[in-house]
């Protein structure tokens, strides 16, 4: 048997707590016997009388706490210290009291919740690289919701988390699905297969909407935010994202939604498809299908395609599958109606890469296609507040969010704008989104009724047929109903589209002339 | 397998910064969710935001975190011991007979507000340098009375803190760092000097406690040879009840009962002795400003400490709330605004005829007790606003923007966790969560005295000065 001491100059701790850790250090394994106490004379006494006393216990001070441990080895005495330093040092959680404890930073709720493995932030733009900054060096994953970040921060953060094997989504990322909990904008789609890495938001969630109204689910969305795929960034998160869904045991299928990427990101993701274990199906939004399909990917021009091949890819039985083929009936009824002055469409969209996708598909067949988020620089609206022949706008760009909520959340500027447009005699078509979902408006549909229907009602006393489409993004397991979204927008005289794709292919077709 | 792909097995758990809707959306869907009470830090002042980035850059922090971890070690590990009590003149450094130390950061006579004023004006009648309060106030302004911060002098003092030549003071040795702090004696009731009362029987009190208060206390002392730990004391107290700052009830009770022994065998008459018990009695403040002598006495070993961003005095004149920080060694003071307390008002004073927050007493939340320590004095919920819930709160907040737990001073309620300490500038400007400090509240006019009790906190302007100063110093 050895007996060691440990003094512990000027440290108080009172009777009653001394007692109840004495009682617990005497239950660990390995201590025969073990006193901790503070070095008064009645204490002393009490050590003298079972034979512990040692000079270093003699010589204690009334502020000092005194730790005797008796075992079988100094080795195990050591042991024993350290066990009694953790029980000294340990609180149970009942310390915080009753009261909810509130935390004003991410290092204080780290610490007082260990268990926290991502923060999501959603602050001005100006501080919120400060806040990812801390969530990384606290290792949390990082959903930066905030918009306005510097590409210099953006590569700055996505570094430290690619070094620490941390997801940094974002900044600008709206959307993802993690462990089938959807976070900030995301619809509520099943658990499955597949696995989707995007670099646009509303992308995203067309990609899950459908491949669940296909049948198939969802692993995980890993959102990387919109300048991921660019030279600077370099596509740090995608990359990460493939890799980790590539390893993901429940990930049989990757699904790629982006714009396309700078010419030498693409050659890295490529690089990355062709190594690859498992299927990647590829829609970069106006993307090239020669590359794609040499690097052994599975290429998609449109939403619904992606989602299509990446059900079937993932298991699914295309004969099984409705397909919602295009309304070609349709089509010939609404040209019939149309005059030959309404020439135009007028894309009016909350999502971005909605307003993308119906944009490339018009691009497809007319040249005279503007927007506030084309490319091309001499296709970019001059004015955002005025509109030009063929015109998509994204309500979600910067323009129009300064000091606002994104429209997805306050629809008031687009339906000013809505209003605008159905005035123009050249427009035969007006096509919007409506998105479902967490985060979402509660009632998309309603708030632009009463603009559809006085439009749809001034336009004909003007002798004229205003066509409307309206796309609801969304599932029957959103919060918002789907089906009475839908029921609204028909009580309305406008026309439901099944699809982002067929949204823009029937605005596309309804005012196509001379075919 | 990789940190990503652990986070797509394991159960989401979110901090959730910004967007509260999102936190409601995450709570629908069953993941566990903490919402943060986020505000811009700084303020959203770029200059500040630059400064904490500064002070947050790889290069520094291990130096600043060292830095402070020695002095929270200083703090926690000082063992202030009561040793004495003496007259100001012998003891405390650069005391002269035509100099009064005042509480707060330095204030010309012109600047001082009412209680202030009023206790000089007292207590140069007091010390015969003038026969009558008028000329007393010519003399204060004739230059030729010797103003000085207590904090200067190694001393605090309550309220406007004014200590004289020949008053009593405290004498409390810090046993592990051996460095001597001060503080006058506890007038108790509430016309007093300190409140900025001056009247004859405020001066008749001052007379006794020099000639006979004094005298026996210093003497009662001269028999006690180990003195009495303090730090032991206060822990008793806090166990008892007490956060020392506002409610000395279980710390009086423990001071005299310590001192009792020694007071009886003085040499003073049973008479005497027995007004001193009286004395104590008449109030439960007697303790109040040992407390403070403690705190300031622990405090002060862990000034000075290169690139440490701890916060080591909080102390306000009445005018101005002035802090001194660790890493700025000496006298330079960062200050702001006195602002008003808010809390209840003996009956028949309004909000209106409170002076500004005013006293060295901010010590003690300095130090981690008053109102850091309210968790564990239920018994004055009330001057907080009510529940123990909101003492258990304030308690817990101030653990955000401190550095650690003083392990030697804890708190039942919270399962004996220690006292929050260690204010952290850089915590304070991060957050915006300002220190909580418990206080009375003396009349705005002098003459008057206490009128009120209740809390405050100090202007965030001294914090932000403080920061930026940091910033620029750090090596």
């Amino acid at each position: 048997m050895t007996v060691q001491v440990l003094v512990k100059p000027n440290t108080y701790i009172d009777s009653v707590s001394l007692m109840s850790l004495s009682t617990k250090a005497n239950q660990i394994e390995i201590v025969e016997q073990a006193i901790i106490a503070m070095g008064t004379e009645m204490n002393k006494e009490v050590i003298r009388n079972v034979g512990l006393m040692t000079p270093e216990v003699e010589s204690a001070k009334t502020s000092d706490l005194v730790i005797i441990v008796k075992a079988a080895s100094e080795e195990l005495c050591e042991g024993a210290f350290d066990s009694i330093n953790d029980l000294l040092t340990k609180k149970k959680d009942s310390s915080k009291g009753k009261s909810e404890v509130k935390y004003s930073t991410i290092t204080s709720a780290v610490n007082g919740t260990p268990e926290a493995n991502l923060a999501i932030i959603a602050v001005n733009g100006s501080y919120a690289p400060r806040e990812a900054r801390k969530a990384l060096e606290n290792n949390l994953h990082v959903m930066l919701f905030s918009d306005n970040v510097s590409i210099e921060d953006e590569i700055e953060l996505k570094t430290l988390a690619q070094e620490k094997g941390l997801l940094m989504m974002g900044p600008d990322c709206g959307t993802a699905i993690i462990g089938n909990v959807a976070l900030c904008f995301a619809n509520a789609v099943r658990k499955g297969n597949i696995g989707i890495v995007g670099a646009s938001g509303t992308g995203s969630q067309e990609v899950t909407v459908r491949i669940h109204e296909f049948g198939g689910g969802i692993t995980q969305l890993i959102g990387t935010g919109g300048r991921d795929l660019s030279e600077e960034v370099g596509g740090i998160m995608m990359l990460a994202g493939i890799k980790a869904l590539e390893e993901d045991d429940a990930t049989k299928v990757i699904v790629l939604v982006s714009k396309p990427p700078a010419p030498s990101v693409e050659e890295k993701v490529l690089a990355q498809i062709k190594q690859c274990k498992k299927p990647v199906v590829v829609w970069f939004v106006g993307g090239n299908e020669e590359k794609v399909t040499q690097a052994g990917g599975h290429f998609a021009k449109m939403s619904k395609e992606a989602a299509l091949k990446a059900v079937l890819l993932a298991g699914a039985d295309e004969s099984k599958l409705n397909k919602r083929a295009l309304n070609l009936p349709l089509i010939e009824e609404v040209r019939a109606k149309l005059n030959p002055q309404q020439k135009y469409i007028r894309g009016l969209f909350s999502g971005g890469t909605l307003c993308d996708e119906a944009m490339h598909i018009a691009m497809e067949k007319f040249d005279n296609v503007y927007s506030n988020i084309q490319r091309d620089p001499e296709y970019r609206l001059k004015d955002v507040r005025v509109s030009q022949d063929h015109t998509f706008i994204d309500f979600g760009d910067d323009q129009f969010t300064q000091g606002k909520p994104h429209p997805m959340i306050d629809p008031s500027t687009r339906i000013e704008r809505f209003i605008q447009e159905a005035k123009d005699p050249s427009v035969g078509v007006i096509v919007m989104d409506f998105v479902l979902g967490f985060g979402a408006h509660e009632d998309p549909v309603g708030a632009m009724l009463p603009a559809i229907i006085e439009a749809k009602q001034a336009a004909e006393d003007e002798g004229r047929h205003l066509e409307i489409i309206g796309y609801i993004l969304g599932t029957e397991l959103d919060s918002q109903n789907i089906e009475g979204q839908i029921n609204k927008l028909l009580a309305s005289g406008a026309t439901h589209a099944s699809s982002s794709q067929n949204a823009g292919l029937l605005a596309r077709e309804f005012v196509v002339k001379g075919e | 397998m990789s940190k990503i792909n652990e986070l797509f097995t394991n159960k989401l758990n979110v901090i959730n910064v910004g967007i509260a809707n999102f936190r409601d959306d995450l709570l629908k869907q069953n993941a566990n969710v903490t919402h943060l009470e986020w505000t811009p830090p700084g303020r959203g002042n770029p200059e500040l935001i630059a400064a904490l980035d500064k002070l947050e850059d790889p290069s520094v922090t291990d130096k600043i975190a060292a830095a402070n971890k020695e002095a929270v070690e200083r703090i926690i590990n000082s063992q202030p011991v009561l040793i004495g009590f003496d007259q100001a003149i012998n003891v405390v450094p650069g005391m002269t007979k035509n100099t009064i130390l005042h509480a707060g950061p330095p204030i010309t006579w012109e600047r001082m507000n009412g209680p202030m004023k009023g206790a000089v004006t007292g207590a140069i009648v007091f010390e015969g340098l003038a026969p009558n309060i008028d000329e007393a106030a010519v003399l204060a302004a004739s230059g030729e009375i010797i103003f000085s911060p207590c904090h200067e002098h190694n001393c605090v003092g309550s309220m406007a803190g004014v200590t004289s030549a020949s008053m009593f003071m405290h004498i409390v040795e810090n046993k592990t760092y051996g460095n001597i702090a001060y503080t006058n004696l506890s007038e108790q009731m509430s016309k007093i000097l300190r409140m900025g009362a001056n009247d004859e029987s405020v001066i008749q009190r001052l007379i006794w406690m020099r000639d006979v208060l004094g005298p026996i206390l210093r003497d009662a002392m001269k028999l006690n040879p180990n003195g009495i730990d303090l730090r032991l004391m206060l822990s008793q107290a806090l166990h008892m009840g007490d956060e020392c700052h506002n409610r000395n009830v279980a710390g009086t009770t423990l001071l005299i009962q310590a001192l009792t022994p020694y007071i009886i065998q003085t040499d003073f008459t049973v008479e005497q002795k027995k007004e001193v018990f009286e004395f104590v009695s008449s109030s439960d403040y007697f303790s109040g400003p040992t407390w403070m002598a403690l705190c300031k006495c622990a405090l002060d070993a862990a000034h000075g400490i290169e690139n440490s961003t701890i916060v080591t005095t909080m102390a306000r004149n009445g005018v101005e709330f002035g802090i001194r920080v660790s890493g700025i060694a000496g006298n330079v003071w960062f200050t702001g605004p006195a602002q008003q307390v808010i809390g209840p008002m003996f009956a028949g004073y309004k909000p209106e005829d409170s002076g500004l927050d005013i006293g060295d007493s901010a010590i003690t939340e300095t130090y981690g007790i008053g109102g850091f320590a309210m968790a564990t004095a239920p018994a004055i919920v009330s001057l907080v606003g009510g529940t123990v819930d909101d003492a258990i709160s304030y308690t817990t907040k101030m653990a955000e923007i401190t550095t650690t737990e003083n392990p030697n001073v804890t708190i039942p309620m919270l399962d004996f966790i220690g006292i929050p300490t260690g204010i952290d500038i850089q915590k304070v400007i991060q957050t915006g969560i300002m220190p909580i400090i418990n206080t009375a509240i003396a009349h705005k006019d002098a003459g008057i005295g206490m009128i009120g009790a209740g809390i405050v906190n100090p202007p965030i302007e001294a914090f932000e000065q403080a920061l930026l100063a940091l910033s620029e110093n750090i090596k």
